[in-house]
C-alpha cells in the first residue's frame, strides 16, 4: 500500500491521489469539524422535526391528552378513529386521551427498575467482592453476554414460554370476572416486567461492578483492619463510594426501558388498556401497551397526516425524557470525579 | 481467610447471603436462557435451512428457509457500518484533538448523547417520514401516482441504524485517543509533522483495536435491533430487489427481512405464524451475537497483552 512510504515522498496519482498526499491541517480541521457539524445538524433537525410533528395533538388535545378516556371509549377506538380521517384537513380529528399508555409505560418501567436496581446491586457486589475466582471468571463474560441478547430474543421466550406459564396460574373464574372488557391469556404487564428486569440487570450489573472495582483498595483494607466484617465493608464503604454509578445505571436503564419496543409489543398483550390496581390480585394478570410498544403497533398509519402526528406525539414524549434522563445521568455522575473516580 | 461468620450481626449476615443469591440467580438465567434457545435451536434448525430462501408471502409456515434473512442482516450491518465508522472516528477525532470551539465540541458531544439515548423506535419513524420525501425517492422507490416515496428499503434501514452504532464508535475512540499519552502527540511534533499526518500515522493505528471494538459492539446492537428493521425494511420475508433496476442498487433501493424482523414477525405476535422458524431463526441471531463478542473480547485482551490500555 502506498501508506507505508515516508510521507514526503512524491504525491500520489490518480483519483485518490488528493486523499494519499500530506494534508494541510486547516483542511483536516474543517474536514473533521465538517462531520462533528453534520451529527450536530441531524440531532438539532431530528428534536426540531419531531417536536413541530407532534405539536398539533398536544394543541388540540391540551392537557385531556395525558387524560383517561371517557367511560365506553378505549384508546384503540380513539387510534382508529384518528386512522380513518377525512381528506379534507378541516375535519381531522385528534381526539385522544393516553393515560391507559402512559400507565402502562410507567407500571412497567418502574417495576423492571425498583426490581432491577436491587438485584444488580447486590449482584455486582457478589461479583467484585465474594464471587471465588471461578465463579467470577465465569460470570464477568456471561454478563457482557447477556447484556448482548437481542431484545427481540428475550420476546420470543417471553411471549412463547413465560407468558403460556403463567396463562396456567389465571383460574376460569378470574378470567370471568374481567369477561368483555378484556382477556386474560397471560401476556401481562408482570411478563413485561420480568422480561424488561431480565434485559436491563446485565447493563445496570455492568455499570455498577465497574465503578465497585475502583473503589481504592486502601479504604476497604483500613476498615478491615479496625475488625469490621468484609459484609459490612462492603456495603458501608464500596457500594457508598458507587452510589453515583448505581444511580447512573438506574438513569440508563430507565432509558432502554422507556425505549424497548418490540419486546413489551410481544408479551404484553398488546392491549391498550390500563390495568387497575383495585382489581387485587387480578391486576397483576392484566394486559397493557407503553407508548413505544403502540407506536411499533401502528406503524403501519403513518401514511395518514393526523394519525402521524398523534405518533409523533408519543415520539416526542419518548425523546423528551430520554433527553431528561440524560442530563440527568450526567448530573449524578459528577460527585464520582470528587473521588478521581470515572464512571 | 479465617472467617466466622456466625459472629456478624444478623443483618450483615442476611446481606452477603443476599449477595449470593443474587450472584446464583444471575447464574441461573444466564443458563436457562442458554439451555432454553440451545435445545430449542438445535431441535429447530436443519443446516439446509441456512441456504433455502423463505416461502414468498407472509405464512412461513411449511417449506422454506433463512437465507434472505441472514443476507438481509449481513447487508443491513454492512450499510450501517459502512456509514457509521467513518463518521464516528471523524468526530472521535475532532472532539479529542480539535475541539475548537469550545461550545460547539460541547454541543456535539451532547449531540452524539442525545442519539445514544434515542429509543430506535423513534429513529425509526423519523426515518420513515424523512426519507419519505420526494426528493429522496432515489433511496426507495416512488409508488405510481403517489406524491411521497415509499420510504422503506435497505439503504434506508442501514443509514438509520448507523445512528446505533455512531455513539459506540465515538465513545470507544475516544477512550482510545485519551488513553494515549501527550508525550507521544508532542514526539511527533518535533520530528517535524504536522498535526494531520501526526493522526494518521500516529494517532489512528494506536488506537485501532479501540476503533474494531467500538465497530464489533455496533455489529452487535445493529444486528439485534428490530424496530428500525420492522419499520424501515418493508417486512417482505423474500429480498425484493427493485425490478427496474439493475446490478447493486437493486436489492439495495429493494425491501427485504433480517433475523431480527424475521422472529418478530413468526412470533405469535407478527403473522408470519411459524414458531419453530422463529426459534431457529433467534438461535442464528444468538451464535452471531456471542461470535461478536467474543472477537469483542479478544480484541480488548490483545490491547491489555501489549501492555497499551
Amino acid at each position: 500500500m502506498a501508506a507505508a512510504a515516508p510521507a514526503s515522498s512524491a504525491p500520489a496519482r490518480g483519483p485518490l491521489g488528493l486523499l494519499r498526499r500530506p494534508w494541510p491541517d486547516r483542511r483536516a480541521e474543517l474536514l473533521l469539524g465538517a462531520v462533528a457539524c453534520t451529527i450536530l445538524a441531524f440531532v438539532l433537525g431530528m428534536v426540531v422535526f419531531v417536536f413541530a410533528n407532534a405539536w398539533p395533538s398536544f394543541r388540540e388535545n391540551g392537557l385531556g391528552f395525558f387524560g383517561a378516556p371517557p367511560a365506553g371509549a378505549t384508546v384503540d377506538q380513539q387510534l382508529s378513529e384518528i386512522l380513518q380521517a377525512p381528506a379534507d384537513p378541516a375535519r381531522w380529528t385528534y381526539e385522544l386521551n393516553a393515560w391507559p399508555l402512559l400507565w402502562g409505560t410507567l407500571l412497567t418501567t418502574a417495576g423492571a427498575i425498583v426490581i432491577g436496581t436491587v438485584f444488580a446491586t447486590f449482584a455486582a457486589l457478589f461479583l467484585v467482592e465474594f464471587a471465588p475466582a471461578r465463579v467470577r471468571a465465569v460470570l464477568a463474560p456471561v454478563v457482557t453476554l447477556l447484556a448482548g441478547v437481542p431484545s427481540v430474543v428475550y420476546g420470543l421466550i417471553g411471549i412463547l414460554a413465560v407468558a403460556p406459564q403463567v396463562a396456567k396460574l389465571i383460574s376460569d373464574e378470574r378470567k370471568q370476572s374481567v369477561a368483555g372488557i378484556i382477556s386474560l391469556t397471560g401476556e401481562s404487564w408482570t411478563v413485561g416486567v420480568l422480561i424488561l428486569t431480565m434485559m436491563i440487570v446485565p447493563v445496570m450489573v455492568a455499570i455498577i461492578a465497574e465503578s465497585l472495582r475502583q473503589v481504592p483498595n486502601a479504604w476497604k483494607e483500613g476498615a478491615m483492619a479496625c475488625g469490621v466484617n468484609r459484609f459490612r465493608v462492603a456495603w458501608t464503604i464500596s457500594v457508598r463510594t458507587a452510589r453515583p454509578a448505581i444511580v447512573a445505571a438506574a438513569v440508563l436503564a430507565t432509558a432502554r426501558a422507556l425505549g424497548e419496543a418490540i419486546m413489551l409489543a410481544m408479551v404484553t398483550g398488546s392491549v391498550a388498556f390500563a390495568p387497575q390496581p383495585i382489581d387485587g390480585p387480578t391486576f397483576f394478570f392484566e394486559p397493557t401497551r407503553p407508548l413505544a410498544a403502540t407506536i411499533v403497533a401502528y406503524s403501519e398509519g403513518l401514511s395518514v397526516k393526523p394519525f402521524a402526528q398523534t405518533i409523533y406525539a408519543f415520539a416526542a414524549l419518548l425523546l423528551l425524557s430520554a433527553m431528561a434522563l440524560s442530563l440527568i445521568g450526567w448530573a449524578a455522575k459528577q460527585p464520582m470525579r470528587k473521588y478521581g473516580i470515572r464512571a | 481467610m479465617i472467617e466466622n461468620r456466625r459472629s456478624w450481626a444478623l443483618r450483615d449476615r442476611l446481606g452477603f447471603y443476599a449477595c449470593w443469591a443474587a450472584g446464583l440467580a444471575l447464574c441461573a438465567i444466564a443458563a436457562a436462557v442458554a439451555i432454553y434457545m440451545l435445545v430449542k435451536g438445535v431441535s429447530e434448525l436443519r443446516p439446509a435451512m441456512l441456504f433455502e430462501r423463505p416461502s414468498d408471502g407472509v405464512d412461513q409456515r411449511g417449506q422454506g428457509g433463512l437465507l434472505d434473512p441472514i443476507a438481509g442482516s449481513l447487508l443491513v450491518t454492512t450499510i450501517g457500518i459502512a456509514i457509521a465508522l467513518p463518521l464516528g472516528v471523524g468526530v472521535a477525532l475532532w472532539l479529542v484533538e480539535y475541539a475548537r470551539p469550545f461550545w460547539l465540541a460541547r454541543l456535539v458531544e451532547s449531540g452524539v448523547e442525545v442519539i445514544a439515548g434515542t429509543p430506535s423506535i423513534v429513529l425509526a419513524v423519523f426515518g420513515l417520514i424523512l426519507f419519505s420525501e420526494s426528493f429522496l425517492s432515489v433511496l426507495s422507490f416512488k409508488p405510481e401516482g403517489a406524491d411521497t416515496a415509499f420510504g422503506r428499503s435497505f439503504l434506508i434501514a442501514g443509514a438509520m441504524m448507523s445512528l446505533i452504532a455512531l455513539p459506540l464508535i465515538v465513545g470507544a475512540t475516544r477512550e482510545g485517543l485519551n488513553a494515549i499519552p501527550g508525550h507521544v502527540r508532542e514526539a511527533s511534533y518535533a520530528l517535524g509533522k504536522t498535526k494531520a499526518a501526526t493522526i494518521r500515522r500516529v494517532l489512528l493505528p494506536t488506537v485501532r483495536p479501540n476503533i474494531a471494538a467500538g465497530t464489533a459492539l455496533g455489529m452487535g446492537r445493529i444486528i439485534g435491533d428490530t424496530a428500525i428493521i420492522v419499520i424501515l425494511l418493508g417486512a417482505t420475508a423474500r429480498l425484493q430487489p427493485l425490478e427496474d433496476v439493475f446490478g447493486p442498487a437493486g436489492p439495495l433501493r429493494g425491501t427485504g427481512s433480517t433475523l431480527t424482523s424475521f422472529v418478530y414477525n413468526n412470533s405469535p405476535a407478527g403473522e408470519g405464524g411459524a414458531f419453530e422458524k422463529a426459534y431457529a431463526a433467534a438461535f442464528v441471531l444468538l451464535l452471531i451475537v456471542v461470535v461478536l463478542n467474543l472477537v469483542v473480547a479478544r480484541i480488548a485482551g490483545g490491547a491489555a497483552r501489549q501492555g497499551g490500555r
